[in-house]
């Protein structure tokens, strides 16, 4: 990598801090959507066979 | 229907004592917090007033639309003959006649004990007369979000506390000495804006609300 | 009325049922994800590979790349809440609340970041991890409303009943949010005669736009991905308190 220079703490963690948020985001995203759609799976197994 | 508004919120007579004990403890506590030196609590005085105020306020809403909306009365005023809006201006306005204007009759306590001095004691009222209206507005909008939820106390400050920043500011800004005369318009602004269009939000809120 | 037998359905009927909306916008997901991806790699590239230092600043402008686009996505969310706000309440576009709700969380996290960046990139560049400035001061605010709006949205038990109320207080925040900017702004002069703190940033040459244009695009492809995606999941969620009050019924019958 360049050298980032004297602040480069600063830089480094800023786009540690972002890298994790919008990780956080994107996960928490795929986590959410795939909770939900098993649970949707179950619950029209559920009715299916009425 | 002010009327109506009025004698109800004023059978909560001890609210307003209450109100106005919580406005003046407020501004009691903060020299035992920061300390007695009087140029600083003139220094910050002028905040300290509004904040009291601004929290004082949030009191009140309580009583603005839940307990119409408990006893169902909420649903027959929709289809009253005054347009929704109307009868929450009417309430709005009940709510500020008891409780801005008895803070505003105990903000000389305040201005004593803060160490503010004869000039700024007037912007003061000034500032509170105009701006209490804006607060009154902003809480019933919020009163009016969070009516059919059941911890919908706890919400409606949080909701309503960004909201009443611009007053916040004005409001202080009129107080302390340069700019007073530009941040009274602004309030005075502020206020007839947020009344003018607060009931027609609220409206719009306790309708959904009551479907 | 099963999709088959349906009536030829114009765009936009397409995407006003919950479920068609779902199937018609699915194949949507993987080309964004996938742009999404690319312009991150190619931002990142250019943000801390191969741009040069700003003379001004050094190479402290690398946290811009990520500042300015989050800050641009703390107020762009809001515009779509607000629009699908008016969705909600003028059109009663049966989508318009599911992308309202979609939308805050991401919009939250954007503003956090913006302020998370902000104050990074002015320790170094100005002294100070937060200053009571205009600017930093109406993005705290701004965050402060979108957690209001998230904790509203938690409170409800009736998420379609809460859709309209909420749409209500995110147009009264909408008008209010140019107003606060106002007094903030406004607030900040008084105090701050000498003001210093500017995240305008200098005049800016064209190597150091290209990684600022394309982690913008990066960034606000990755809000639309995660928005369209999150929609989906609320849909879904939506289908599942459904599916879940009929079970209840049918068993108290």
């Amino acid at each position: 990598m360049i050298d980032l220079g004297p602040h480069a703490v600063f830089i480094v963690w800023a786009y540690v801090g972002v890298a994790l948020g919008v990780g956080g985001l994107i996960g928490w995203t795929i986590l959410d959507a795939r909770l939900t759609s098993k649970k949707l799976a179950t619950l029209e197994a559920r009715r299916a066979p009425k | 229907m002010l009327r109506r508004e009025l004698a109800l919120a004023l059978r909560g007579g001890g609210d307003v004592l209450t109100l106005v004990l919580f406005f003046v403890i407020v501004g009691a506590i903060v020299p035992f917090a920061v300390g007695p030196d009087k140029v600083l609590l003139a220094r910050i005085a002028p905040g300290i007033v509004w904040i009291a105020a601004f929290l004082a306020m949030l009191l009140g809403l309580e009583r603005l639309f839940r307990p119409d909306h408990e006893d169902g009365s909420l649903v027959l005023l929709r289809q009253a003959d005054l347009p929704l809006s109307a009868i929450i201006a009417a309430k709005m306005m009940a709510h500020w006649l008891v409780s801005a204007v008895p803070l505003i009759l105990a903000s000389p306590l305040l201005a004593v004990l803060l160490a503010m001095d004869l000039a700024s004691f007037w912007r003061m009222v000034l500032s509170l007369l105009l701006g209490t209206p804006a607060l009154a507005a902003f809480g019933a909008i919020g009163a009016a979000v969070t009516v059919s939820v059941n911890r919908g106390g706890l919400i409606a400050p949080i909701l309503i506390a960004p909201l009443s920043i611009p007053v916040l500011i004005f409001g202080v800004g009129a107080i302390t000495a340069e700019q007073s005369n530009a941040a009274l318009l602004f309030l005075a602004a502020l206020s007839l804006l947020a009344l003018a269009l607060a009931p027609f939000a609220a409206a719009l809120a306790i309708s959904s609300a009551e479907d | 009325m099963s999709i088959d037998s349906a009536p030829k359905q114009s765009w936009w009927n397409r995407i006003s049922h919950p479920g068609q909306f779902v199937t018609w916008t699915k194949p949507l997901l993987w080309p964004l994800t996938i742009l999404t991806a690319v312009l991150f790699v190619a931002g990142l590239w250019f943000a801390l590979f191969n741009s040069p230092q700003d003379y001004q600043m050094g190479d402290t402008v690398r946290i811009m790349y990520v500042h300015v686009p989050n800050a641009w996505l703390s107020q762009f969310v809001y515009g779509v809440m607000a629009v699908s706000a008016l969705g909600t309440l003028v059109w009663r576009h049966p989508m318009a609340d599911v992308s309202m709700k979609s939308a805050a969380p991401l919009g939250a996290l954007f503003t956090a970041l913006a302020l998370f960046t902000g104050a990074l990139w002015g320790r170094p560049t100005w002294g100070t991890f937060w200053e009571w400035d205009g600017r930093m001061t109406s993005t705290l605010v701004l965050l402060l409303i979108y957690l209001g709006i998230i904790a509203l949205w938690r409170a409800f038990d009736d998420q379609l009943r809460a859709a309209r109320i909420i749409a209500v207080f995110t147009l009264v925040g909408a008008i209010n949010i140019p107003i606060i900017k106002f007094s903030v702004d406004w607030w900040s002069t008084l105090h701050q005669p000498a003001s210093v703190f500017r995240a305008d940033g200098p005049r800016m040459p064209g190597s150091i736009l290209t990684p600022l244009f394309v982690m913008f695009f990066a960034f606000t492809f990755l809000f639309l991905t995660l928005h369209l995606k999150a929609m989906h999941t609320e849909v879904k969620r939506r289908r599942i308190a459904t599916l879940q009050r009929k079970a209840a019924q049918g068993a108290a019958s």
